[in-house]
């Protein structure tokens, strides 16, 4: 009866945010090396436009001209919390024929050699990040929601 | 129980089905330019309910409707006459499962209660875009167009008053913008959309989703199963349970439920991290014991309003005793009329002395010569229970529903016997929390989901 099955579950350390939203498939990356570092990277639908930047804003030193490591990581997690097909779909993907998996889909998207988008996107992917973390933060009820019987849980994870 | 009954056909059943899908097909194509093919359906839902109150007011809905000439209202009215209909057959299904279960009804009707006013804006809100969908229909939907949820959303979440109608919006929301562009979508599911979609729309009538208590339950509480529901933002728990007073009176089926939003990557054990800090009857379910209610608020549909200061632990219950010397004579509560939808159908049963067919399409119990389906993908998956274990049963506890045409149980717990022995697997059994090995391993893996959230978070908003 579901239509969207519940996220997969995967470790949040590398990619602590992902999702396909505003037209672009974007997240938050941890970066590799500085603990005290985020990367904020995108990639739009249709043209594969991507950007990439850090949490003070500076550019990511990998993501000229070709699409850095944080946007390939992006890409696998997206893969893995919404199934390769779901993300092909979103971001406009031809894969027909190639492999669907996060390979293949990185491999079709650079190889139409995409354009470094504006950095502008980074703040609402920034805003999204927070609306995202906020859902932590509501209290919870106990006033019934009958609602809820439509969205059964489909044990799909364990 | 009397499971010829279960798979007797209702009378009027495909009848009134007939009218709601009809109606369900005119929001495929919208109602921006309305076909032919729309009007009939339009005209058919409003022949279904033209000998109820609703006649004149659907007659003129499906007329302007029909002729792409319909305000907000028209629409409102057309979301009722299909809740109507489908309240129709969760009483003929309902009336079924009693008279096949064999329990009695609690026959106070369900009072209306007054609740806190909403702030009207946002209901307003709401309809407007469900209206913008429905004229789209599910083959026009884009991305723009469901975006436009998220805003309406946003606002709501935070007031407790409104939280019934932004769950179902957020989750309706996720399901459409997965399924974007509706242009090239093969296939949809047709009545669950336009049921969420009706659903919604009464939920923007102010006052509709009150849930108020009536009374208070003092006695003791004894914990039948825990029932999960999930979408990607939003997670709630409800317990079914036995009540009985404390003055003797009549034993009575109640719920108790906690929900919260969540973010979509918290799932499995971090659910019950979630909400077990806001009940502690979660914690009495996987231990396996009662509780002992101290004036708790309930509503007139049996649903508590827990609150832990007015709920102490009690006695080792074991839920199958429960189910074999106290369920039989507890008495059901009435439906509110705004929820009796065929998809709201969960009657807690007992089954023993089945046989087992675990072939081809999943696993089916056959009681008295009557096939019943048994839906297994409705177990948490932070649990116990799987589908084999439920394959191998002697016994089934679990919830009797209904979907797609037929009924179908989904299991709360199973009975095994193993070394002659008979041994319980409930599948809310880690509720509480748990010492089972795979258990303790999800329940990390779930904490550190959300530590790491957290913590990023908080290195993005040092900047």
């Amino acid at each position: 009866m579901r239509v969207v099955p519940s996220a997969r579950p995967r470790k949040l350390a590398k990619v602590p945010f992902v999702e396909l939203a505003d037209g672009r498939l974007q997240g938050v990356v941890s970066s590799g090396s500085d603990i005290g570092r985020v990367y904020v990277s995108s990639v739009e639908a249709g043209t594969y436009a991507f950007s990439c930047s850090t949490n003070n804003n500076r550019p990511c030193g990998g993501a000229r001209g070709a699409f850095c490591n944080h946007i390939r990581a992006l890409i696998g997690e997206a893969v893995l919390q919404y199934g390769a097909e779901r993300v092909a779909r979103y971001l406009k993907v031809d894969v027909s024929g190639e492999q669907t998996d996060a390979q293949g889909l990185t491999s079709a998207m650079t190889s139409t050699r995409p354009a470094q988008g504006d950095r502008s996107a980074a703040a609402q992917v920034f805003s999204r990040f927070l609306r995202h973390l906020a859902y932590l933060e509501f209290a919870p009820t106990t006033a019934p929601v009958p609602e809820m019987h439509w969205f059964p849980t489909t044990g799909a994870v364990a | 129980m009397r499971a010829d009954l279960l798979t007797d056909a209702v009378e009027g059943l495909d009848e009134a089905l007939g009218a709601v899908d009809g109606f369900d097909q005119v929001l495929v194509g919208g109602l921006l330019r309305p076909q032919p093919a729309q009007a009939v359906g339009l005209a058919a839902l409003a022949d279904a309910v033209a000998g109820s109150p609703l006649a004149g007011r659907v007659a003129e809905a499906a007329e302007k409707s029909a002729a792409g000439a319909a305000d907000e209202d028209h629409y409102l009215a057309l979301a009722a006459a299909r809740s109507a209909l489908l309240g129709s057959v969760h009483d003929a299904l309902v009336a079924r499962v009693e008279e096949a279960v064999g329990r009695p009804r609690a026959e106070e009707p369900a009072a209306t209660a007054d609740g806190a006013e909403h702030p009207v804006n946002l209901l307003m809100a709401t309809r407007g875009w469900l209206c913008d969908v429905a004229r789209a229909g599910w083959q026009g939907i884009d991305h723009e167009l469901i975006g436009g949820a998220a805003p309406v959303v946003t606002a709501m979440l935070p007031e407790p008053g409104l939280r019934r109608l932004a769950t179902l919006l957020d989750g309706f929301a996720a399901e459409l913008a997965a399924s974007c562009p509706g242009a090239t979508l093969e296939r949809m599911p047709v009545r669950r959309w336009a049921d969420l979609w009706s659903r919604a729309m009464l939920l923007t009538l102010p006052g509709a989703d009150r849930a108020t208590a009536v009374a208070e339950a003092t006695g003791r509480l004894l914990p039948l199963g825990v029932d999960l529901h999930e979408h990607a933002t939003a997670v709630q728990a409800q317990v079914h349970a036995v009540f009985e007073p404390a003055d003797g009176g009549t034993p009575r089926l109640v719920r108790a439920g906690v929900s919260a939003p969540k973010p979509d990557t918290v799932v499995g054990a971090g659910l019950w991290q979630l909400l077990r800090p806001h009940m502690s009857l979660l914690a009495a379910v996987s231990e396996g014991r009662a509780m002992e209610l101290d004036a708790m608020p309930v509503t007139a549909e049996g649903d508590l309003i827990w609150d832990d200061a007015r709920a102490t632990q009690g006695e080792p219950a074991e839920p199958f005793t429960t189910a074999r010397v106290a369920l039989p004579t507890a008495a059901a509560a009435p439906v509110a009329p705004v929820d009796r939808h065929p998809a709201r159908i969960a009657v807690p049963v007992l089954l023993e002395g089945y046989a087992v067919e675990d072939a081809g399409e999943g696993v089916a119990f056959r009681v008295a010569g009557e096939r019943l389906a048994v839906g297994t993908g409705r177990v948490p998956a932070a649990g116990p229970l799987t589908a084999d274990a439920v394959a191998s049963s002697a016994a089934c506890l679990g919830l009797l529903r209904w979907d797609a045409g037929q009924f179908l149980l989904q299991p709360l717990a199973v009975e095994r016997t193993v070394r002659k022995k008979a041994v319980a697997v409930h599948a809310g059994a880690w509720a509480g929390g748990t010492a089972d090995k795979a258990g303790v391993r999800a329940e990390k893996a779930a904490t550190d989901a959300v530590n790491v959230l957290r913590e990023r978070a908080g290195r993005l908003l040092r900047k």
